[in-house]
C-alpha cells in the first residue's frame, strides 16, 4: 500500500501541475472566444461554458467602424516590414558573416544594442523625422519606423546562421569568379530559407503587434493598425464598454497568429534561442 | 598572391556595399531620432510646433526659480514612475523566471502529450500584448469579471475587487498579465538550455540514488545558470521599457505609471516634447547600463567563426 502510494503520488502531482499550466495558459483565450459569441444580457452573466452562440459581435465590429481598414493596414505594414527586413538582412548578414574586415565585431555589437533601445527614447526624434518627410499618418512611415525594431534581430539571427555554413559552399563559386551578389542568390539563398522563415515570422509578429509607434504616428481611424484600433474601442462610459465587440476583434486578429505560431513552433523557438541565448 | 589579395579587397569592397543600405536605414530610424531626442531634452520644444524651440540647458532636469525648484529630478511623479518601473521589473522578472523554470522542467520530461502541452504554453506568447491586456481587463472587470466570480465562488473573496482601477491592486494586475504573457518566453529559453545538457551525469546521479531535487540544485542549476542569466537580462530590458500593457490595462493610474508611460504622457498628451525627451533620455541611460551588463555577463559571441 505504502509503496504503491509512493509511486502514484508523484505521478498524480506531475499531472496536476501539467493541468494547472495548460489551464492557466489557455483559459484566457478560451474565455475571450466564449465572450465573443455572447451578446446582450448574456455578456453580463459569468459563464464558464458556451450558452448561446451568436455572430452579432463579429458583424458589428465591421459595421460602422474602420476595422476592415485596420486589418488591411496591419497586413500591408507587416508584409512590407518582413520584405524590407529580409532583403536588407540577408545582404548585410552575408557581409557580416562571410567577409572578414576591420570593425566587424564592433558593428555587430552596435546593431545588437539597437535592438534594445527603448522605443520611447526615440519617440520625439522619430516623430519629427516622420513629420519632416511627410509620412505622418501613413503606412509607409510606420513600416520604416518598424525597421528599428526588426532589422537588428534579423541581421543578428541571419548572421549567426550564415556563420555556421561550411566554407566550401562558396569556395567553388568564388574560384569561378562569381560576384558576391550572384553568390548570395545562387549559393546562399537556397540553403538560407529555414533561417529566413524564422526571422520573417518574428518580424511579422513584431510588426503585427507593435503599439507605441502606431499609436503615436497615426491620427485618423482609417489609418490605424489593429492593436491601436482594439486599444481605442470604447463605450460611452467606463461601464458601457462593448466587451463583446472588443473580444470579437481580439479573436479575429489573434487566431491567424496562433495558427502561424503553432505551425512554425519549432522554427520560432530556434529563432528565439539564436537571438537570445547565443547572444 | 597578388591576385588573392586583390580578390580579398574586392570582397571587402562589396561587403561594405551590401552593408550600406542596412546601416543607412538603421542610422536614419534609430541613430538620428535618438540623438534628436537627446537634444530635445535640453530644449523647450512643444509638439504643436516642432520647428521653433530654444536651448534651455538642463532646466528640464533641474532648475531653480525664486527659490523654488523645478524639473524632472524634483518631480515626485517622475520618481514614482522610476519606483514603479523598478518594482514592476524586479517582481515580474523574478516570477517569470521561477515559473518559467518550472514549466521548462515539466516540458523537459518525457510524457504522453508533451507536444500538445508545449503548444498550449506557447499560446500566451502568440497573443498580441494589447489583446492580452484587453482580455484580462475583461476577466478582471469589477462587476462582470470571471476572476471575481471564481474567487467568490471559492470563498476567497466576499466582495468583488476593482482589480485594474483600485490603487492597491492595479500593479498586481499589471504584473499578473505580464507574467501570463511572458512566462512562455522564459520557459522556452530555459528549456533550450536544459536540452543541451549532457545526459551522462544524470545517469550517474540516478545510479547513486541521489534525490532529484538535490540533483537539480547541485547539477542542473549551475549548468544552465549562464543561459538563464542571459534570459533574465533580456527580459529585464523588456520590462524596464514596459508600455503597452499598462497603457491599456490601467490607463492614467499613478500607481502603475512607468518611465515609458510617463515620458509619452509628457510628450504627446501634454505636448511637452522637451520635458518628455528629458525623461526618455534618463530612461535610455538606465537601459544602457543594463545593456552593458548584458554584454559582459552574456559573453556575446562576436568574432568567432567566419573566415
Amino acid at each position: 500500500m505504502n509503496t504503491k502510494l509512493r509511486k502514484i503520488l508523484p505521478k498524480a502531482g506531475f499531472w496536476l501541475l501539467v493541468t494547472v499550466i495548460v489551464l492557466f495558459a489557455v483559459f484566457p483565450f478560451y474565455y475571450a472566444i466564449l465572450t465573443s459569441f455572447e451578446s446582450g444580457s448574456g455578456l453580463f452573466q459569468v459563464n464558464y461554458l458556451p450558452e448561446s452562440v451568436t455572430l452579432a459581435n463579429y458583424i458589428s465590429v465591421f459595421k460602422g467602424q474602420a476595422f476592415g481598414h485596420n486589418i488591411f493596414n496591419s497586413v500591408f505594414v507587416s508584409f512590407m516590414v518582413v520584405a524590407l527586413s529580409l532583403l536588407l538582412g540577408v545582404t548585410a548578414s552575408y557581409a557580416l558573416a562571410r567577409v572578414k574586415f576591420a570593425g566587424r565585431g564592433l558593428l555587430l555589437l552596435t546593431i545588437l544594442s539597437v535592438s534594445m533601445f527603448p522605443q520611447v527614447a526615440v519617440l520625439s526624434g522619430m516623430f519629427e523625422l516622420i513629420r519632416g518627410v511627410g509620412l505622418y499618418n501613413n503606412m509607409f512611415g510606420l513600416a520604416i519606423s518598424y525597421m528599428m525594431l526588426t532589422l537588428p534581430f534579423t541581421v543578428w539571427v541571419l548572421t549567426a546562421f550564415m556563420r555556421e555554413l561550411p566554407r566550401e559552399l562558396e569556395e567553388a563559386a568564388v574560384m569561378d569568379g562569381a560576384s558576391p551578389w550572384i553568390i548570395i542568390r545562387r549559393v546562399f539563398l537556397p540553403v538560407m530559407w529555414p533561417a529566413m522563415v524564422t526571422t520573417g515570422l518574428l518580424a511579422f509578429i513584431a510588426a503585427w503587434n507593435e503599439f507605441l509607434f502606431a499609436l503615436t504616428f497615426t491620427l485618423t481611424d482609417d489609418k490605424r493598425t489593429v492593436p491601436v484600433a482594439i486599444a481605442l474601442i470604447s463605450g460611452a462610459s467606463q461601464h458601457e464598454m462593448p466587451w463583446g465587440n472588443i473580444m470579437a476583434a481580439s479573436v479575429i486578429v489573434t487566431l491567424p497568429l496562433i495558427v502561424l505560431v503553432l505551425i512554425f513552433q519549432r522554427r520560432i523557438v530556434s529563432g528565439l534561442t539564436a537571438g537570445a541565448v547565443k547572444g | 598572391m597578388a591576385q588573392a589579395s586583390s580578390l580579398t579587397r574586392a570582397r571587402r569592397r562589396s561587403a561594405w556595399i551590401f552593408l550600406a543600405p542596412m546601416l543607412a536605414i538603421l542610422a536614419a530610424v534609430a541613430g538620428w531620432p535618438l540623438l534628436r531626442t537627446f537634444y530635445f531634452g535640453f530644449t523647450d520644444a512643444s509638439l504643436s510646433d516642432l520647428s521653433t524651440y530654444h536651448f534651455i540647458g538642463i532646466e528640464n532636469f533641474y532648475a531653480v526659480y525664486d527659490g523654488e525648484t523645478y524639473g524632472l529630478l524634483t518631480d515626485p511623479a517622475w520618481w514614482q514612475a522610476v519606483w514603479n518601473t523598478l518594482f514592476f521589473s524586479v517582481i515580474s522578472v523574478s516570477l517569470e523566471t521561477a515559473l518559467g523554470m518550472i514549466v521548462a522542467l515539466v516540458l523537459n520530461q518525457n510524457f504522453r502529450g508533451r507536444a500538445l502541452v508545449r503548444a498550449a504554453v506557447l499560446i500566451p506568447w502568440a497573443i498580441p500584448t494589447i489583446v492580452s491586456a484587453r482580455m484580462w481587463n475583461w476577466m478582471l472587470n469589477d462587476q462582470f469579471g470571471i476572476i471575481n466570480d471564481m474567487l467568490m465562488k471559492l470563498g476567497i473573496l466576499s466582495t468583488p475587487i476593482a482589480w485594474t482601477s483600485s490603487p492597491e491592486w492595479a500593479m498586481s494586475a499589471v504584473i499578473l498579465v505580464d507574467v501570463w504573457k511572458t512566462t512562455p518566453f522564459m520557459a522556452l529559453l530555459i528549456l533550450a538550455a536544459l536540452q543541451m545538457l549532457p545526459g551522462d551525469c544524470y545517469e550517474a546521479a540516478k545510479v547513486d540514488g541521489i534525490h532529484p531535487v538535490r540533483v537539480f540544485f547541485k547539477v542542473t542549476l549551475p549548468l544552465i545558470k549562464p543561459a538563464v542569466m542571459v534570459a533574465v537580462i533580456f527580459r529585464a530590458l523588456d520590462a524596464l521599457r514596459v508600455f503597452d500593457v499598462i497603457y491599456v490595462l490601467t490607463p492614467n493610474n499613478p500607481q502603475t505609471t512607468t518611465m515609458s508611460v510617463y515620458a509619452r504622457q509628457q510628450l504627446v498628451d501634454f505636448q511637452e516634447v522637451g520635458y518628455g525627451s528629458a525623461a526618455s533620455t534618463l530612461l535610455f541611460i538606465v537601459i544602457a547600463f543594463c545593456i552593458m551588463a548584458y554584454i559582459m555577463i552574456g559573453r556575446v559571441r562576436l568574432d568567432e567563426g567566419g573566415h
